[in-house]
């Protein structure tokens, strides 16, 4: 049987490149990186090298960058840093309904100890409108917090204009770019972002490395208290082999990037097209400016969940946006975000496509796909589906 | 404890939200890349500061000229002891 694995916004595949790199650090090169002889040394000019590697991803400063264990933890750190760091000038931060849950439960957990939280509405595509963003500041507003790129649709949210307004209004803007960074380019400077957030295992690094970007000259409150790693910033001993494989994994991403893009962009193309020949299936997300490996659908009369299980015996890969409704009965909040109705958002479908996926893999999929959605609507005690028009009679998701 | 106003320094470090024992390897750091006689200002809300930095300041010689209370922070004023 064919292995089609098509969710690399879970995590992607460890690069054998980045393996290699990181070998050494397991086995032989274990100092600890404060310890002041040899070993010590050599761990710490590791990280270092590795600290270069990921700042020239994004075109910043090394000094600019702050290992952390995961993209949670840097959007945890950005949010509480940053809001508790500036709490004597205002106690209102603005993020959207796209955020990952790394940074809405850090806003309501800032809620709970007093802070007022805006969560933004979002158009039928996902994106975030500048112009709401404009207005929804106050005199107490000092963070705003906008996800870079959508795991759950893709879409890409407008960035720099966000960055545009916060700066005018000179407050601190940060970017979860957990989906986006080392798939797509990212220069920080052009972006205009104060704080930024990634993982490595987004871009085929390990797991367990993540990283912060803070603009240098920002004050912010470290989330783990101890020692002097990260510059007094984020304690804890560092986890060597794993940052050493972010940094290998971020040079491999910038110096691979356009072809890994069209690479999946491609692919992704033929996907949505042949899985676009099924009845009542509707693509989620922007139609255009969205990651290039990603395709989102929601397929009307069938729960995600049933979906991912029959594609599993085949050997197929995907994650759905809905969480199972066996365990929480709740559709995606992002995709009622967008106007989506939730009986239709409970069947949400997502492909994500990797640098390793083959034309063979989609052709496989686009012949398998349409049989597993047969046989699940024949069991479908759906009669009709939920409707896919929003609440003045528009359309709200595209076919 | 002896406090300055208007000192103007050569070098500025801001070390808020950083606890101890940045404070002290950052004035280490930073004391280095002055010249002799020229003046470091640290901005640190770390209390044990207070007491860390001029005793760091007669341990080496070098001259603790003062704090200026910023409110949420503190601003230490070091000169760099001239080597003769």
């Amino acid at each position: 049987m064919m292995k089609c694995y098509f969710d690399h916004v879970a995590t992607n595949p460890l690069d054998t490149r980045v393996l290699d790199a990181m070998m050494p650090y397991l086995k032989d090169d274990f100092g600890n990186p404060l310890s002041i002889y040899e070993p010590g040394s050599k761990a710490k000019e590791a990280i270092e090298n590795a600290r270069g590697q990921v700042a020239s991803l994004i075109n910043s400063k090394p000094s600019e960058i702050i290992f952390t264990s995961s993209g949670a933890e840097a959007n945890n750190f950005a949010l509480r840093g940053i809001a508790l760091a500036r709490q004597n000038e205002g106690k209102h931060i603005i993020v959207s309904r796209m955020e990952h849950h790394s940074i809405l439960n850090s806003a309501r957990f800032l809620e709970k100890m007093g802070f007022a939280v805006t969560f933004l509405p979002v158009d039928k595509h996902g994106m975030v409108d500048p112009d709401v963003v404009k207005k929804s500041i106050t005199k107490e507003t000092t963070l705003i917090s906008i996800i870079h790129a959508s795991s759950e649709i893709g879409t890409i949210e407008p960035i720099e204009e966000i960055s545009e307004i916060a700066k005018e209004k000179k407050i601190i803007f940060h970017t979860d770019a957990v989906a986006a960074a080392g798939n797509i380019p990212i220069n920080i400077k052009e972006l205009g972002a104060d704080l930024l957030s990634m993982a490595a295992h987004q871009f085929y690094g390990p797991k367990g490395a993540g990283a912060l970007y803070v603009r240098e000259g920002l004050r912010i409150v470290p989330l783990i208290y101890g020692g002097i790693q990260e510059n007094g910033r984020r304690a804890g001993t560092e986890n060597v082999p794993a940052i050493v494989g972010m940094g290998k994994a971020a040079e491999l991403a910038k110096e691979e990037m356009n072809a890994r893009i069209e690479h999946v962009r491609t692919l992704r193309d033929r996907l949505i097209k042949g899985v676009s020949s099924v009845e009542n299936i509707y693509l989620t997300g922007h139609p255009d400016n969205r990651l290039p490996g990603h395709a989102s659908f929601c397929v009307e009369f069938i729960e995600g969940e049933a979906m991912l299980l029959l594609l599993a015996a085949k050997g197929i890969y995907a994650a759905s946006g809905s969480a199972c409704s066996s365990k929480a009965l709740k559709a995606s909040p992002v995709l009622l975000a967008m106007g989506i109705p939730s009986g239709l958002a409970q069947g949400s479908i997502v492909f994500t496509l990797g640098k390793d996926n083959s034309g063979d893999d989609i052709e496989y999929l686009i012949a398998e796909f349409p049989q597993v959605i047969k046989r699940l609507r024949e069991i479908s005690p759906y009669a009709k589906g939920w409707g896919i028009k929003g609440e003045g009679g528009e359309c709200i998701v595209q076919k | 404890m002896k406090f300055v106003e208007n000192v103007k320094p050569d070098i500025t470090t801001d070390i808020v939200y950083m606890m101890c024992p940045m404070h002290l390897l950052k004035l280490e750091e930073k004391m280095r890349e002055l010249d002799d006689g020229q003046i470091l200002e640290i901005m640190t809300d770390y209390d044990g500061a207070l007491e860390d930095i001029p005793g760091w300041c007669d341990k080496t010689g070098n001259e603790f000229l003062g704090i200026e209370d910023s409110g949420d922070y503190y601003k230490f004023y070091i000169r760099k002891k001239v080597r003769r």
